[in-house]
């Protein structure tokens, strides 16, 4: 018994983020013409796939007490790439991919080596490379256009057999094969440790180089997996700036929504997946209840802002002040 | 143990500078299996330096090390840990955010297929515990949300399940309640009958009585002796310590004082399930000490007085008028005049990170401003008065308080609150791992402040502190005043006796 309230406890933003999402997405789905049918989740999970990976690209880095304003970046930059390289016939193709995740997580490793061994904040370095990413995404594709390998694009945005969305089985293997090895391994941990205490950790002989590294790594592979995605959806790349300062800016909503702290140390990308998820489903609201899409900045803000204030009610239960700065 | 064959580990002429301060010069030590040798000297005596090279957090600049009659050299902590050196520091190396299993296997957690086994991790967190003597700590628990005082256990289980061949323990007990130093030293004297080598380091001479075997005496970066534990008297071995003699540490108390005002009177005073019925009076000129085991409330009671605390039932008079204290700020304003000197000098006490002046200045910056601008002249000149007042040794006002030395840190905390000229002071365990010399000059001031009018309320761990300062001491248990002892009534068994609430004096641990 005693073990599951500290599961609980452990959990409770993850659960909560997945509260708020089914809350919302039952009132889309019920308010929705054709109600909760197999085209409407697709659509769905197309568009929340996209930001749930790049919020899980956030958490990585959030996890390790930093901060990482260039994915947004590394995503348009491996949309623009994908669209260049990720074309042609089926070889071409697996290869053109295997360079975008290649060029994710050079990116990932590059942002990684200047903060842990260049001794530089997160946030100051993360702020440039990902002007670097954008400027190289520019040059990639100055204008939108390029193309995909539409086969894959459409096995992997359409629908299994029984309805199921092939993107979110996606995501679940991407979980699966990065997240769940992530949380369980020694250097997962570590990366906890890190963003929970530095000295801490490394007065406890916890690698803590390599664990961050591997963080940052980890971030832009996702990212760019993300990227790869937005390709098959669009069937063309882009380098906006709208697109990736939006997405470093939802990833971080997603990744607070989801319960991963932002002081790093605690939380789950399995939050921050249904935070994004939860994001998204505002725009759909929005468009049952006939409202003008305009509204969704300020209802996203306005849900960001219920949910952490849900996240924090138990501070007014807290008897001796000191624990409020805790 | 044969004393001929090489030791298990030996240091010889080791040297470590910072910047230009030497912090360890020419230190030989040698230890071996199966004993237990105790580490001796004031803070800023080399202790941690020496420590600290052998558990490869810092690197000597010269000087030899020999583990089983082989030289190594620990780049790194977990080099040292891998040799079998596993050191536990008096700043805690547990991650708050991780559970007490995965707190306890950080290092090396048990894996299957590459992943971390998460079963086998609690079995051995389980084990390690036990073998701490701290089976009711959960392994599951966060150790954010733990006392300090299991944080510690938690970080000897920690030691333990790396399987150590040399521990070392550097105030290991110093956050401990009575009944887990109890079980530690249990511990500790079993792990020497299994043949590991202890290194023990503490302020607390008791403890190293108990203990110890051998003792090695650090001074100014030296080892100046090493002896056979109990060949000593502690008035030698303080006066090797300090390197003078060691007379007068406590000020005399006056006799008879006058107690017919009251500058606080507290009536009535309860706490969640945590302070229950307080009632008490203390008068201008007072120290009243407040004692007992650690943590029975004593420090939940001086932040309830202090405005930190919601939800008090009660009431608290100051200068015989009823006062709503309901923030910190609301403490130290004029109409109440209260000062708290924190418990944790890192997190409440100072801005680490700030000069010794902001530092300084910060509670006072009212009296030292005019129209909301901070007077810089005047600033300067309480801070410069404070500076000579404490004898707080820096290099200037402007560097940062972190670079100073334990004790100095502490006295900038004290000398921060008496800038506003508190009336009532407050004391959380202010003497926590700070040299006898320090201490002998914090109780100096105490006695000053006292003379001067000002009211002190000092909760110690320390029962020597209690003896030698206090006029009457309220000894706290499970949240309320058991036992008020006055005059002679304070000394050191009947402090015991009623920290742990025994009321035949026969049973009395130290009798």
């Amino acid at each position: 018994m005693r073990d599951f309230r500290y599961w609980f406890a452990e959990n409770r933003g993850t659960l909560l983020a997945i509260l708020v999402f089914v809350v919302m997405f039952a009132i889309y789905t019920g308010n929705h013409s054709a109600g909760f049918s197999a085209n409407v989740i697709t659509t769905a999970s197309n568009k929340g796939v996209l930001l749930a990976l790049v919020a899980m690209a956030q958490t990585m880095v959030v996890l390790t007490a930093g901060i990482d304003l260039s994915v947004g970046m590394i995503f348009v930059l491996a949309n623009c790439l994908a669209s260049t390289i990720a074309v042609g016939t089926a070889f071409e193709t697996t290869l053109g991919i295997i360079g975008v995740l290649a060029t994710g997580i050079a990116c990932g490793a590059l942002n990684g080596v200047i903060v842990i061994y260049g001794r530089l904040q997160p946030i100051v370095t993360t702020l440039a490379t990902g002007a670097v990413f954008f400027g190289i995404s520019l040059w990639l594709r100055s204008v939108p256009g390029g193309d995909t390998n539409a086969d894959l694009a459409d096995a992997l945005t359409g629908q299994l057999p029984g309805g199921i969305p092939t993107s979110l089985v996606v995501l679940l293997g991407i979980v699966l094969l990065v997240w769940v090895p992530f949380r369980r391994s020694m250097l997962g941990r570590a990366a906890y440790a890190v963003g929970s205490s530095e000295p801490a950790a490394y007065m406890s002989g916890v690698p803590i180089e390599r664990a961050r590294l591997l963080a940052y790594v980890l971030s832009g592979f996702l990212a760019s997996c993300g990227g790869l995605m937005l390709t098959f959806i669009t069937y063309s790349g882009e380098a906006s700036a709208a697109i990736g300062g939006t997405y470093t800016l939802n990833s971080i909503a997603a990744v607070v929504l989801g319960g991963v702290s932002l002081f790093g140390g605690s939380g789950s990308a399995i939050g921050a997946i249904f935070g994004a998820f939860a994001l998204r489903t505002i725009g759909d609201l929005l468009f049952v209840f006939d409202m003008e899409p305009f509204w969704q900045p300020l209802f996203q803000g306005v849900i960001l802002l219920a949910a952490v204030t849900l996240g924090s009610l138990r501070l007014l239960r807290i008897k001796n002040r000191l624990d409020l700065f805790g | 143990m044969d004393a001929v064959t090489a030791p298990l580990f030996r240091m010889e002429g080791v040297s470590k500078r910072y910047g230009g301060v030497r912090a360890l010069e020419e230190a030989s030590l040698r230890v071996e299996a199966g004993r237990i040798h105790a580490v001796l000297g004031e803070n800023g005596a080399g202790k941690s330096t020496l420590i600290k090279i052998m558990a490869g957090v810092v690197q000597a600049d010269q000087g030899l090390m020999e583990l089983d009659g082989r030289k190594v050299a620990f780049p790194t902590p977990k080099a040292a840990n891998g040799a079998g050196i596993v050191c536990i520091f008096q700043e805690l190396s547990l991650i708050p955010d991780l559970s007490v299993a995965d707190n306890i296997a950080i290092s090396d957690p048990p894996t299957r297929f590459g992943l971390i086994d998460g079963r086998a991790q609690r079995r051995l967190a389980e084990e390690a515990l036990a073998r701490a003597g701290a089976e009711d700590i959960h392994p599951m628990a966060p150790v954010k949300d733990l006392p300090l005082s299991r944080r510690q256990m938690v970080e000897i289980a920690k030691a333990l399940a790396r399987r150590p061949r040399i521990l070392i323990l550097d105030e290991a007990t110093s956050a401990l309640t009575a009944g887990d130093v109890a079980k530690v030293f249990a511990v500790l004297k079993r792990l020497r009958t299994e043949g590991l080598a202890l290194l023990y380091i503490s302020h607390r001479m008791h403890e190293i009585d108990e203990l110890a075997d051998e003792c090695t005496v650090f001074r100014n970066g030296r080892n100046v002796a090493t002896y056979k534990a109990g060949t000593k008297t502690g008035k030698e071995v303080v006066e090797m310590m300090i390197g003078r003699e060691y007379s007068h540490v406590f000020p005399p108390k006056p006799a008879g004082r006058d107690r017919t005002t009251s500058a606080i009177e507290v009536r009535n005073l309860s706490w969640t399930n945590r302070l229950t019925d307080i009632s008490f009076r203390a008068s201008p000129g007072e120290i009243v000490g407040l004692g007992g085991l650690d943590g029975q409330g004593q420090r939940d009671l001086l932040l309830a007085l202090f405005g930190v605390l919601k939800g008090l039932s009660g009431e608290i008079l100051i200068d015989g008028r009823p006062a709503q204290i309901r923030s910190p700020r609301a403490a130290k304003g004029s109409r109440n005049g209260m000062a708290l000197i924190p418990e944790d000098r890192k997190t409440e006490g100072l801005m680490l990170p700030m000069s010794v002046r902001d530092n300084l200045s910060l509670a006072a910056l009212g009296t030292v401003s005019r129209f909301g601008v901070i007077d810089q002249v005047k600033e300067a000149k309480a801070v410069e008065e404070m500076v000579s007042l404490l004898a707080i040794r820096t290099a200037g006002t402007g560097i940062s308080v972190g670079s100073l030395s334990g004790g100095n840190q502490q006295k900038v905390v004290i000398a921060k609150w008496l800038m506003i000229t508190p009336r009532i002071i407050l004391l959380n365990d202010p003497t926590r791992g700070i040299d006898v010399g320090t201490k002998q000059e914090i109780y100096q001031l105490l006695r000053r402040l006292a003379d001067n009018g000002a009211t002190i309320l000092f909760y110690s761990t320390d029962y020597d502190e209690l003896i030698g300062c206090c006029d009457r001491v309220l000894v706290m248990y499970d949240g309320a005043i058991i036992r008020t002892l006055e005059g002679a009534d304070i000394n050191e068994h009947m402090l015991i006796s009623s920290a742990l609430n025994i009321q035949t004096e026969g049973e009395a641990r130290h009798a």
